[in-house]
């Protein structure tokens, strides 16, 4: 509904990407017809929601081909991006993080924080022009930007025009994320049951492994699920600067053209993911943690 | 201009090349020159900022449709060659009848589609209908409206009658692709004539051309091209820079240009464009309907100055809306020159000693805006005020162009041959000069070229002393390739392309 009402108050009409300066009064009203943006918005709106409800996605507008097809074309790009970069960010953050709380009082690990600090403040895409002007422009080790044709028929080509994109976002990904391992490490350290732990004779390292982890990864969790959940939203800024051809530009190109089935099909698609990677979050965090899932069953705390 | 100098087609340096490995191989006592080969069997990485939205262009695919497939992949009865000369394509021959109104054509033989029907006159008879059709998108159906009746007497032959002379109809016919009639879905495949067929296409990223196993012309001097699409100009001058695209359409960001210029690794053309920057006033309302308001405008805009900080010592000033590479140009620049004195005391005399103030409609991409704001900033020193309204370009479409509902806009024109415009008393600028739109209307039925080209002539001259739009400069168009590439097009006439020559020696 809210989708609905949002992208008919954009000025302009989707028709208009059909036809050029030049087209007669005819041909315009000839292309309002086949997207039925002549229709009154009440017809318009029962069609919508007839549809969303029996899950059609529909033809684009513009390109005439099937919305769920392409989206999924999209994704083969999206996904490996996001995971990919997602997977780097946690590989860096989370050791990295430890580190920074454990060692705050020597130089690196307050060199840690700071750089990560650093991470936080500059845009993505700044990251990533940066990163194409050192790899690909200076040292010609990656490609620019581009994908290869035939998608993932060969892992490697595919690898090779995902590595700088995804090491644009997982350097950012992974500085806002060591700050929440980092703290959390640190709530941790502070704790009575680490102090408990040690008292009973747990050495510093081990009992931070076999008590710290478990315990520091809840909160962690759940701002993965949103970290990642936002990094796959966030991905239209990156698939611009390294012309990736993924759900992001996809996005940007139905607004532009006011393709509202496209449009309302990317919305709908990350939506649905955006839900499943919350609720996986959710599970993963009952399973670490025993307290969470008493809890969900009903029993007593 | 080119900064290679051609020796029968080929660069100095290919022709260096080609001289080193000729005699090189003819030592060898082989057959074939090895860098002969190189380049046959190169695939041409061609990168553009134009993405066709579908394959068919007659269902609003956009221009990148036509700079992709016009030429490579369909062809048409005439083809529009890069210097903008109309020769026949699939047309071998042609006919007139004494009044203008029957044209018999004859095909080429033995020619056949990508699929591997031949080409027969009922399929020249279909492409054509398509783009009449009702449900056609193409901007080129109304060129066509005197066409009433199309007969296929025979196989090879096809014979249009039309309502009334039309000179332009091989010109208009070069728009039209001959597609085959058994086609079924022609937005997400293709079957043409042309030199190449459509291979691997990836929406968002790329799209293939592949070598069309049987042409009836000339075989390409390439194995294949593949356009790669760019949204943001900096990413594609990147995969220049970086070797993944070999050449690149239409370079849009003049800042750009500095990485390619004086670099002995990228060759820099700068040819004809047909796409003008129009400050465009709504002739129909107020204060836009007195000519001297609009004549004072045109005076009051250091042209020059605008030009040079938006594209250095590129594009070309124009004084009316016609362009070099159209027949019917003329130098007008100095029919309404830069004078800010003269376009005062013209307002005065229009009753606006004062000035006025009005909205300008600017669309939400380049150059519009900084075109704007250099308007604004010039037009203040004759007392006139601008208030800036940006808008995207979908909006410009309902608000400016269907509604009407503007006073003055800004937009890039980008056809060949578009004056015509200007006979159109409902087009969205609403110029109506009754002496313009009798001979734009008698030029199409002139009897003979010269005759088009002296009524248009006249019409071109007509609308610049009524200053009917503000005509502010023709764009470049600049191609921009690694200097191995060579055979593009260079002036990009109507977007179109050609690929079949590009070739690419061997480093």
């Amino acid at each position: 509904m809210v989708l609905f009402v949002l992208l008919r108050l954009l000025p302009g009409d989707p028709a208009n990407a059909l036809v050029g300066v030049g087209a007669t009064p005819e041909q315009i009203a000839a292309a309002r017809q086949q997207v039925g943006s002549d229709l009154p918005l009440t017809s318009q709106f029962l069609n919508f929601i007839t549809s969303m409800a029996r899950f059609e996605l529909g033809n684009s507008f513009v390109s005439k081909a099937p919305v769920a097809g392409e989206i999924l074309d999209r994704l083969s790009v999206t996904v490996p991006l996001t995971l990919l970069a997602f997977t780097l960010a946690v590989v860096l953050a989370v050791p990295l993080g430890i580190l920074a709380a454990v060692r705050a009082d020597r130089w690196y690990g307050v060199a840690i924080s700071t750089v990560s600090q650093l991470g936080l403040a500059i845009p993505v895409f700044w990251v990533g022009i940066l990163l194409v002007t050192v790899f690909a422009i200076n040292l010609k080790l990656f490609p620019s930007g581009g994908y290869p044709r035939q998608g993932w028929a060969d892992p490697m080509d595919a690898l090779r025009d995902l590595a700088l994109p995804v090491l644009t976002v997982g350097i950012v990904m992974a500085s806002s994320l060591l700050r929440y391992v980092r703290s959390a490490t640190q709530d941790v350290l502070d704790s009575d049951y680490l102090r408990t732990a040690r008292a009973l004779g747990s050495g510093h390292l081990e009992a931070l492994v076999r008590h710290g982890i478990r315990n520091g990864a809840v909160p962690v969790i759940s701002i993965l699920g949103i970290e990642l959940a936002s990094t796959f939203l966030g991905a239209v800024v990156v698939e611009k600067v390294f012309a990736l051809p993924g759900l992001g530009s996809m996005l940007l190109l139905a607004i532009s053209q006011r393709d509202y089935p496209n449009v309302q099909g990317v919305l709908f698609t990350s939506t649905l993911l955006v839900l499943l990677i919350g609720f996986a979050a959710d599970v993963i965090q009952r399973l670490v943690d025993p307290r969470l899932r008493d809890r969900s069953t009903g029993g007593v705390p | 201009m080119t900064k290679t100098n051609f020796i029968g087609g080929l660069t100095r340096r290919q022709f260096g090349t080609r001289a080193f490995f000729a005699s090189a191989a003819m030592m060898a006592m082989l057959a074939v020159s090895p860098a002969v080969l190189a380049q046959a069997t190169a695939v041409i990485e061609i990168g553009s900022l134009y993405e066709p939205q579908n394959l068919d262009n007659t269902a609003g695919a956009g221009q990148g449709i036509n700079e992709a497939f016009n030429g490579n992949v369909y062809e048409a009865l005439f083809t529009l060659t890069d210097k903008g000369t109309v020769e026949k394509g699939l047309a071998a021959d042609y006919s007139v009848s004494d009044d203008g109104l029957v044209y018999t054509f004859k095909l080429q033989s033995g020619v056949t589609f990508h699929s591997g029907d031949p080409l027969t006159s009922a399929d020249v008879k279909f492409s054509i209908e398509r783009v009449t059709a009702e449900a056609s998108k193409s901007s080129r159906k109304k060129s066509l409206s005197t066409i009433t009746k199309i007969e296929t007497p025979d196989d090879q032959t096809v014979v249009i009658t039309l309502s009334e002379r039309s000179i332009s109809l091989p010109y208009n016919l070069s728009y039209v692709w001959i597609v085959n009639d058994a086609a079924k879905s022609l937005t997400d495949a293709e079957d043409g004539t042309g030199p190449y067929k459509l291979g691997e296409w990836r929406r968002g990223s790329s799209l293939a051309l592949d070598l069309a196993p049987k042409y009836w012309g000339t075989a390409p001097t390439n194995a294949g091209v593949v356009f790669n699409y760019f949204t943001d100009a900096t990413a594609l001058n990147n995969a220049l820079l970086t070797g993944a695209v070999d050449v690149i359409t239409s370079v849009q960001s003049p800042d750009a240009l500095s990485q390619f210029k004086d670099n002995a690794g990228f060759t820099v053309t700068n040819g004809q464009s047909t796409t003008k920057e129009v400050l465009a006033f709504n002739d129909r309302v107020a204060p836009f309907d007195n000519v001297k308001v609009r004549k004072a405008i045109a005076r009051a805009v250091d042209k020059k100055k605008l030009l040079q900080s938006i594209w250095g010592d590129y594009g070309t000033l124009i004084g009316s809306f016609v362009p070099p590479t159209d027949p019917w140009y003329v130098d007008l620049t100095g029919v309404d020159p830069y004078d800010p004195e003269s376009a005062k005391a013209l307002l005065a005399e229009a009753g606006f000693a004062n000035g006025f103030s009005f909205t300008l409609d600017t669309p939400d991409y380049d150059p519009h805006p900084v075109v704007a704001e250099f308007l604004k900033s010039e037009l203040a020193k004759v007392g006139v005020t601008v208030d800036i309204k940006i808008i995207t370009a979908n909006e410009w479409y309902t608000k400016v162009y269907q509604a009407k509902d503007f006073q003055a806009t800004l937009q890039e024109h980008v056809n060949h041959r578009d004056i015509v415009f200007y006979g159109n008393p409902d087009f969205y600028w609403g110029y109506n000069n009754p002496q313009v739109v009798d001979l734009i209307k008698q030029s199409e039925s002139a009897a003979t070229i010269d005759d088009q080209n002296a009524k248009l002539t006249e019409a071109n001259k007509l609308i610049a002393e009524d200053a009917a739009s503000g005509w502010l400069y023709l764009y470049p168009q600049i191609v921009v390739s690694a200097s191995n590439v060579s055979g593009y097009p260079i002036n990009g006439l109507n977007s179109q392309f050609y690929a079949a020559n590009i070739v690419k020696a061997a480093k």
